[in-house]
Formats: C-alpha cells, sequence, structure tokens
C-alpha cells in the first residue's frame, strides 16, 4: 500500500525538478503517474520511462504499486 | 537470471520480428495493458508471436531483468525493446508506431 505523497516524493527525489501529478485508477495500487521534467529532454520514450521507474523499483517489486499508467513529457 | 531462463528469452524474442510477452495469449488476454497491445498491434493489422508469463515465473520475473522493465507486457521489434502499453498507446496514437514497424519490417 502506498500513498500518492510517497509516490510524488519518491520520483522527485530521482528526478528534482520534476512536476508529477498521481492518481488512483482502481483502489490504492493502480496508478496513473504524469510526469514533466527537463530532465526528459533529449531521451527516448524508454529511457524517460525507465528513469521513473528506477525510482519505484522495490514499490513495483513488491507490488504495493501493482499497475502503473505512465506518461512522461518535457516542459515545454 | 539463470542462463536457461536468458536463452529462452533470447530464442522467443527471435522466433518473430513482432514479439509480446504478456498475461495470457492473444485471444484471452488476462490484464487490461496486454489487452491494449493485443489491440493496438491487431488494428494494425501486424503479425505477431505472443508468449503467456504466466505459464513460466522465472521468465516473467527474468524478462524484467533483460530489458531492464519492471512491467509486462512487453514488446520487442526486431529483437529491440520498444515498450509497455502506455509506450506503445503513445506511439499508436502519434502515428509512430504504425511508421516504425513499416520500416524495420521493410529493412
Amino acid at each position: 500500500m502506498i500513498t500518492k505523497a510517497e509516490v510524488i516524493n519518491l520520483i522527485t527525489k530521482k528526478i528534482p525538478s520534476s512536476q508529477v501529478f498521481v492518481e488512483n485508477l482502481k483502489g490504492n495500487d493502480h496508478l496513473q503517474v504524469t510526469v514533466i521534467a527537463p530532465e526528459f529532454n533529449g531521451l527516448s520514450l524508454v529511457k524517460q520511462h525507465q528513469l521513473v521507474y528506477s525510482a519505484l523499483k522495490e514499490e513495483l517489486a513488491s507490488e504495493a504499486i501493482h499497475a502503473l499508467a505512465l506518461k512522461t513529457e518535457t516542459p515545454n | 537470471m539463470d542462463n536457461l531462463t536468458k536463452d529462452k528469452i533470447q530464442k522467443l524474442i527471435e522466433s518473430n520480428p513482432v514479439m509480446v510477452f504478456m498475461k495470457g495469449t492473444k485471444l484471452m488476454p488476462q490484464c487490461g495493458f496486454s489487452n491494449n497491445v493485443v489491440q493496438i498491434l491487431n488494428s494494425l493489422g501486424v503479425e505477431f508471436g505472443t508468449f503467456d508469463v504466466l505459464s513460466d515465473f522465472a521468465l516473467r520475473e527474468g524478462i524484467k531483468e533483460y530489458s531492464d522493465w519492471p512491467t509486462i507486457p512487453q514488446v520487442y521489434l526486431k529483437g529491440e525493446f520498444l515498450g509497455g502499453s502506455d509506450i506503445l498507446i503513445e506511439m499508436y496514437n502519434s502515428g509512430s508506431l504504425k511508421e516504425k514497424i513499416e520500416i524495420e519490417l521493410a529493412s
């Protein structure tokens, strides 16, 4: 079980200048997460998502986060 | 990850130009995200192979290590990791998925 605040905290620790938006899709373990960060500039979509996933490695492995719909963007 | 699993993964990836590691099968996807990928590839009329990771727990975990990607489904195009459900949806909506597949399959 994980709270929105914890997800935002984990991601911003890894991606300091990111803006993170978290919604519960279904229950607390199905999350819709949107991350907007200048750190994504020049990175492929796969690399952007891998960066976010690396911040949530344990939570995904332990299934505290069961499903994660992820959207990444660079600030325009 | 043991070598047996790694070899199996590599053989599966090479078994089809477009290869999907998913939960369930083409006809019976067992998860919404896996179903997204199947529907997208079907709508593009792309031939693709699938492997049901629910049938092999070692492979289900091994594939995540192989691609450094923590979730299922995983789509491979000519041996290259393309992405999961989110990326396939985004590429499909932008039209870049159709383009990339056509280029890769033509080469």
